[in-house]
């Protein structure tokens, strides 16, 4: 017990004694209120001021905060700062569960302040639209996005024990969901029914965000699972990424 | 102590270290000898579980580094200076670390006291100079007050203060009871510094023992002996010592300086100078590692 208390301190220590962290949050928080702000103030009836529409801008975040868990992971490969961690925790697994419990607390509370603070600011930007959370739905929608953070952060820190290498971690993340993931739809036939499956768009589908943007103006064919189950399954996808990174960390010689 | 015993390291088809065994006792400075690439740091990464051997074995105070509880209690090893993050400060990165171990805060603000960096311990590593990524790096090894120390290279980049710092800290913490192992590549730093040695070429063991036995084992320079009645002591050495001769100066080899002494004593030739001719570490060192790589490319053809 006090082992693992040892080890979140330190992990605590190293994320927050860096600068990158706190400027990835800063942007995290930031760039989904302000573009939902703009939405909400803006958009015509394209996009109709829902609930679930408060959370349209929350994959900018969820993706900076993908960036943050890479840096905090990765880096530590770069800098040899993870071999002085093997050093002082040679069975190596208990130290990587610290640090995916340090970056994935640090990612629910930020989905939280995300999904909150996005669909706080829209009912000042739209004062006229009902954004009043009746339904379990909606409830979904906003504090969701808590779970849909903190399984980014774990699937984040799992690429970066994966591939070791901060450049990489970070080029094969944002080319997949910057590009990768929208582009699948492209592919004639089957890209639609591809598109259903991609972890990022499981996600949103979870806290329903563009949900109704999607099927209409994407015409995608009707959900394969409902917003549980799709949960479940990009919850499935992240923890797996973490459990062969940790797999692989623990065996390889570092 | 550290125990190695038939540790072997393979990448691909490369032996890195091949069947080490040596022993590096408590209260001693073990010098770790051998050129670059004769594999040292892998070593070093054996003894501390980063690296898996493929066979044998290697103890830290009698158990594998692997089953040790808060092992920086136990092993303070600086293996590379510059592991450490250029944006977190010589505070935190010790902060961290002690963490780790639940090693006191105040211990930290103790090692930066002893290795003199208490100044600039608000300021991100990446600003520090290489010799103060040293002392960094030395800083942490101390923080669980271990009896057993590592260091790989550690006067790289120092300048000489520092480097005769180093070597008063190595031997104070030897004083002390504590195993202290460390590398290095500069040959006179380690004659001042080492009691022991191991030597190894190509990942295989080539000397391990004192460094005086080292000094004295490769060393076949004998003895010169100058007197001015050359006829007794010619007489006296004949058939006893093969030696070479000019204008009254002899160099001896085969007998030591006190039976050199006995016989001129007992021949009556007065000596002027009887010293034994003592090769350098230096010498030493390069004649074994030179054997060693002979042998290896020998063998490979």
């Amino acid at each position: 017990m006090t082992t693992t208390a040892n080890l979140l301190r330190a992990e605590r220590i190293k994320l927050f004694s860096t600068r990158a962290p706190w400027w990835c949050l800063a942007l995290a928080f930031a760039a989904p209120l302000g573009f939902t702000a703009l939405f909400f103030a803006l958009a015509g009836p394209e996009i109709p001021p829902t609930v679930g529409n408060t959370q349209l801008a929350s994959g900018n975040g969820r993706t900076v905060l993908v960036v943050l868990a890479i840096l905090a992971t990765a880096s530590e490969f770069n800098w040899g700062t993870m071999r002085l961690t093997f050093q002082a925790v040679p069975s190596r697994v208990p130290a990587l569960l610290a640090k995916v419990t340090v970056v994935g607390a640090v990612g629910a509370g930020l989905g939280l302040l995300v999904g909150f603070g996005s669909w706080g600011l829209a009912t000042v930007v739209a004062p006229d639209a009902d954004l009043a959370l009746h339904s379990g739905a909606e409830w979904r929608s906003v504090l969701g996005q808590s779970l849909v953070f903190l399984l980014a952060a774990v699937a984040g820190v799992g690429v970066a024990l994966l591939l070791r290498s901060v450049a990489f971690a970070l080029t094969v993340v944002l080319v997949w969901t910057q590009v990768l993931e929208g582009v699948v739809i492209f592919i004639p036939g089957a890209g639609k029914h591809i598109y259903q499956w991609m972890p990022f768009h499981a996600a949103d589908q979870f806290v329903g965000a563009g949900g109704g943007l999607g099927t209409g103006a994407l015409q995608l064919p009707a959900a394969p699972l409902g917003p549980w189950g799709y949960l479940g399954y990009f919850a499935a996808i992240c923890v797996a990424l973490f459990v062969a990174g940790v797999i692989t960390t623990a065996r390889r010689d570092a | 102590m550290i125990e190695a015993n038939a540790l072997t390291k393979r990448y691909g088809a490369t032996t890195a270290v091949n069947e080490l065994t040596f022993t590096a006792r408590s209260g001693r400075v073990t010098g770790f000898l051998g050129p670059n690439g004769a594999g040292k740091s892998t070593t070093m990464r054996l003894v501390l579980g980063l690296d898996t051997p493929d066979a044998g074995t290697v103890l830290v105070d009698g158990v594998p580094y692997r089953q040790l509880k808060d092992p920086l209690r136990t092993v303070g090893a600086m293996l590379d200076a510059t592991w450490r993050h250029p944006g977190r400060s010589g505070r935190d990165h010790l902060r961290w670390l002690a963490a780790t171990n639940g090693i006191p805060e105040k211990r930290v603000d103790e090692v930066l006291a002893l290795v003199g960096l208490t100044s600039a311990e608000g300021r991100r590593a990446g600003q520090y100079s290489l010799g103060m990524l040293q002392r960094l790096g030395i800083a942490a090894t101390l923080l669980g007050d271990p009896r057993v120390l590592l260091f790989d290279e550690p006067v790289n980049g120092l300048d000489p203060e520092g480097m005769a710092w180093i070597r008063q800290l190595l031997h104070a913490l030897a004083a002390e009871g504590r195993t202290v192992f460390v590398s290095s590549h500069l040959l006179p730093e380690m004659a001042q510094t080492a009691q022991d040695l191991v030597v190894i070429g190509r990942g295989r063991l080539i000397y391990q023992g004192t460094m005086d036995d080292f000094v004295a084992r490769t060393s076949q320079h004998g003895v010169r002996v100058r007197t001015p009645h050359a006829d007794e002591l010619r007489a006296a050495l004949t058939g006893q010592a093969e030696f070479t001769e000019s204008d009254g100066t002899f160099v001896v080899s085969g007998l030591d300086s006190d039976r050199i002494g006995r016989l001129a004593f007992d021949a009556g030739a007065t000596l002027h100078e009887l010293s034994p001719i003592t090769g350098s570490l230096e010498q030493a060192y390069l004649d074994l590692t030179r054997e060693a790589t002979e042998f290896t490319a020998g063998a490979g053809r």
